[in-house]
């Protein structure tokens, strides 16, 4: 696998509203074996009684994880391409700090397998140039890949915001998501 | 005698549906296949581009399709997960033949082939030819559809030919035909982007076709407005611009006053409506009571909405109108369809860039199925075979004088019914499960258990191949070469991936040899599939459904060409009617006058509820094989009765409750799951599952006068609170009765 063919002008994009829950991408993760073919992406109903409204959730890929920072194993590690990796395996000990820490609620503890694991944004695929398999199929494009330039001429109503403010607190990511235009960040009380 | 042999619980356990789910480590050779297949999903009519990937004859996985146009790549969890039907093990690998208290034993081909032609000439020399029936299915490839047609009316010689297309868009197919002249899509989705208004109206998209969601979004991006007509919030109607929630069984009243509105604010196109078209004033004549008011009172949607929706259609300087199976599943869906094809013809946008109109067909090949003659009426080319000119044609094309071809038979639901009378006594089908997918299937389990003899081409043993005397191993999508005609019109090339495995067949060399056991091996002789289509060519030439000028390697080269395609050197068609030259006799399209009517089957005192049927993402039609696939099951593992908390209140259902529902034709039980997304008046019941749990249990048979469609989409039931609840999946779903 040719690291060097990772696309560093790519970008990953989440727009809820597009969302249809299809679960194509849940489907389409949890083909990878390096998942033992459980999914990394999840979709969920917001409130099923009063709306259709699905939400989808993807590793949002850190500036400064916290996952990583809160392992007592040093399991998890950020790349130079920013991709926040998932548990190294022979590292983990299955502690879930990293699941309690994640300010997005993205990795989850396999008990099956005693440690954590989440979305490595499809290293195999992206180190070698493809897209994420999730954001490959998604038939709406609620999860797309690309370039900052495509998605600002195919989507003009809408803003990439990578800056989401929890408390006090401000994180910063890797992964988008698309808000009305205009918006800076994403405050969540 | 097509009772079942044995007990359905041992059926199942022998034949399933068993749950097929990936080795956790991936098939082995899915990162070093021998082959990486392009083709084409198997289920809906999107047939999205997919890539297959092939180790030691088996398919280990897929990888995306990036280049094909229409789905670039993206795909449903129904298309992710379609491999899994291959290494799948209840798959039929050799004949079996159904032995009394025993259940299904294997038997030679030989046999399998002399018992089924000895079956068919004994019951047509007993009761005549007729007596003999066949039902076919459009999720076959066009060279299988052309074959079925041509075997029925060479071959076996019966006019007893009917297809599942007439539970899909028959109702379509024949509004198009009286409007415009043909029956196909106007327009290639990619004249949704720049549409400024789209109606979606009685289809489900985001679940029946997910990735045709990709083109409606493209258009919202630039700015288009977007109004969803349906009982239910479906997922695209979410963020829609406007949802008009119908009451079933009242869209045609809907689209009336929409165009009543259109006139009495002059929102039409006079000039079009003027130089290419016919039948406007008594069109408009038939409408004329038909108030904002008055609509809202018979639909039950708000008249502001109704209004809104008006303003949009009519202001509009292009747009998409699009509809399936929620418009046409009625006793008036030839109706419905005209009433949206009058407000598409009022505004003139048809023809045009970003200017369209379609049914989204709902098969695989559900567009290519209906064109090419295993339809009761039709011969190849969409032909009519009550005229003498085509049969002339056709007859000279099969080498047959045409007086041997026979006429018009029955219709699907007409030759369920003549089963019933004794007059049809035998019975050969193939891609067609009709006790799941056709109406009031108690009625058709009765016509089952009558026949003195049935075979059944399959791959699986689905729940009507357990009635039968026996089951011949045909083959998968994958495993043969072929086209198909997506629901845009294209024809694209379906490829073969992998041999059938063990001892099953190709259903054409199935059907081939069987053709050569009645005598008639000279007219069934073709060296491959692209010989099949070759003929299927000629004899679709100068009909409207001409494919003379498509061949195997332009559609390759072109990834798909667009019909009608006249000659080798035209380039296909992508949008219809450029040249304001429609199809019809006078060249004009046709406005039809809609009066409203009721359903079939109207609410009262003792079935209070409006019952509706439709379909879920993780399934396909009458779940066959999505119903093997373990993940697409988990998804759903069984249908569940969608019901307003107002209307759950009422009866005193609370959530998961297991509900009996009934109505004059059955009764069937169903856990809750109580949503604010559907009217107050309606309960919805997906219909791909069997058994206990089959909506179809409920449905009625009543047909469109025309078409002979069922009236799927609405009846009349009751709802009864059982006290008690299970969970997701505890009960069976998948037995029959």
């Amino acid at each position: 696998m040719e690291v060097t063919s990772y696309k560093t002008d790519m970008e990953f994009f989440v727009d809820m509203q597009r969302c249809i829950g299809c679960k194509a991408c849940e489907m389409a993760c949890a083909e990878c074996e390096t998942n033992g073919h459980e999914s990394m992406i999840h979709v969920n109903y917001v409130e099923r009684a009063v709306t259709i409204q699905t939400t989808v959730q993807v590793c949002m890929h850190c500036d400064d994880p916290v996952c990583a920072k809160v392992c007592p194993a040093d399991a998890i590690s950020k790349d130079d391409f920013g991709v926040v990796h998932t548990a190294n395996t022979a590292r983990c000990i299955g502690c879930s700090n990293c699941v309690m820490a994640c300010p997005f609620g993205v990795p989850i503890k396999e008990e099956k397998y005693d440690m954590m694991m989440k979305c490595n944004m499809c290293y195999d695929r992206t180190s070698a140039g493809k897209k994420p398999m999730c954001a490959t199929v998604c038939p709406s494009q609620a999860l797309f890949y690309g370039t900052r330039e495509e998605i600002s001429r195919m989507r003009p109503n809408s803003t990439p915001v990578n800056t989401f403010i929890f408390g006090q607190q401000e994180v910063t990511t890797k992964v988008n998501i698309m808000m009305p235009k205009g918006s800076t960040h994403l405050k969540i009380h | 005698m097509a009772k079942l042999p044995v007990s359905p619980e041992k059926l199942i356990t022998r034949f399933g549906p068993h749950l097929n789910f990936a080795p956790q480590e991936g098939y082995p050779g899915r990162d070093e296949p021998d082959a990486t297949v392009k083709t084409h999903c198997c289920f809906c009519g999107m047939q999205c581009g997919i890539q297959l990937l092939v180790k030691n004859n088996r398919v280990v996985g897929f990888e995306p399709w990036m280049e094909f146009p229409f789905n670039q790549g993206r795909l449903c969890p129904k298309g992710v997960q379609r491999y899994l039907q291959d290494n799948h093990p209840d798959r039929l690998l050799h004949p079996i033949e159904r032995v009394e208290g025993e259940g299904f034993k294997p038997v030679s081909w030989d046999h399998a082939l002399d018992r089924t032609t000895s079956e068919i000439k004994r019951i047509q020399e007993a009761y005549g030819k007729n007596a003999f029936a066949i039902l076919s299915g459009v999720s076959l490839t066009n060279e299988k559809s052309y074959l079925m047609g041509k075997f029925a009316r060479v071959a076996v010689k019966t006019a007893n030919l009917d297809y599942n297309g007439r539970l899909c868009m028959v109702s379509a197919g024949a509004g198009n035909k009286k409007a415009f002249g043909m029956d196909r899509s106007s327009n290639n989705y990619a004249d949704l982007e720049h549409a400024e208004v789209i109606i979606v109206t009685g289809a489900n998209v985001s679940e029946t076709f997910p990735t045709l969601t990709h083109w409606i979004w493209r258009a919202r991006d630039n700015g288009a407005k977007l109004i969803v007509i349906d009982p239910r919030v479906i997922p695209l109607a979410r963020t829609a611009d406007l949802h008009l929630p119908v009451k079933p069984g009242t869209d045609s009243a809907l689209y009336g006053a929409m165009l009543k509105y259109l006139a009495d604010h002059d929102m039409l196109d006079h000039d079009f409506i003027n130089n290419h078209t016919t039948g406007f004033e008594d069109t408009l004549a038939a409408v004329q009571d038909y108030t904002l008011e008055w609509a809202e009172t018979v639909t039950g949607i708000d008249k502001e909405k109704i209004r809104q929706a008006a303003e949009l259609w009519g202001r509009a300087k292009t747009s998409f109108l699009l509809h399936a199976r929620g418009i046409e599943h009625h006793s008036k869906g030839v109706e419905n369809v005209l009433g949206c094809i009058n407000l598409v013809l009022a505004t003139g946008r048809i023809g045009r860039p970003y200017c369209g109109y379609g049914t989204i067909t709902g098969q695989g090949n559900g567009q290519g199925g209906r064109e090419h003659g295993h339809k009761c009426d039709q011969l190849p080319g969409n032909r009519d075979i009550s005229n003498p000119e085509h049969r002339k044609y056709i007859a000279e094309v099969w080498g047959i004088p045409e007086p041997e071809l026979p006429q018009k038979g029955l219709t699907a639901w007409e030759l369920i019914e003549a089963i019933h009378r004794g007059e049809v006594k035998g019975l050969l089908s193939i891609c067609f499960n009709p006790l799941i997918s056709l109406p009031n299937n108690n009625y058709v389990r009765e016509a089952l258990e009558k026949l003195e003899f049935y075979v059944c081409i399959d791959f699986f043993l689905s729940e009507t191949a357990r009635h039968a005397d026996l089951v011949l191993a045909g083959s998968l999508h994958e495993e043969e070469d072929g086209t198909v005609t997506t629901a845009e019109g294209r024809v694209v090339r379906i490829r073969k991936a992998v041999s059938p495995p063990g001892n099953a067949r190709t259903d054409t060399s199935i059907i081939l040899e069987l053709a050569a056991r009645l005598g008639e091996a000279d007219k069934f002789s073709y060296e491959n599939s692209e010989a099949i289509f070759n003929e299927l060519r000629i004899a679709s030439k100068g009909g409207t459904a001409d494919y003379y000028g498509i061949t195997y390697k332009k559609v390759e080269d072109n990834m798909g060409v667009f019909w009608p395609c006249p000659s080798e050197d035209h380039p296909g068609t992508p949008r219809l009617w450029e040249d304001k030259k429609f199809a019809t006799p006078d060249g004009k399209a046709h406005f039809n006058p809609v009066k409203f009517r009721e359903p079939s089957e109207v609410t009262d005192s003792e079935y209070p509820i409006v019952l509706t049927t439709g379909r879920v993402v993780s399934q396909y039609l009458s779940g066959t094989q999505t119903r093997r696939i373990g993940k697409l099951v988990g998804l759903m593992p069984e249908p569940l009765l969608e019901i307003h908390p107002e209307l759950a209140q009422r009866y005193n259902i609370r959530q998961r409750e297991t509900v009996r529902v009934s109505t004059r034709r059955g009764t069937g039980d169903f856990a809750a799951n109580i949503v604010e997304t559907i009217r107050k008046d309606t309960v919805f019941i997906p219909y791909h599952w069997p058994g206990r749990k089959s909506a179809n249990q409920l449905t009625i048979g009543t047909l469109d006068p025309v078409s002979k469609i069922p009236e799927f989409k609405v009846c009349a039931c009751r709802l009864e609170p059982l006290g008690v609840f299970t969970q997701p999946g505890e009960t069976n779903a998948f037995d029959s009765i």
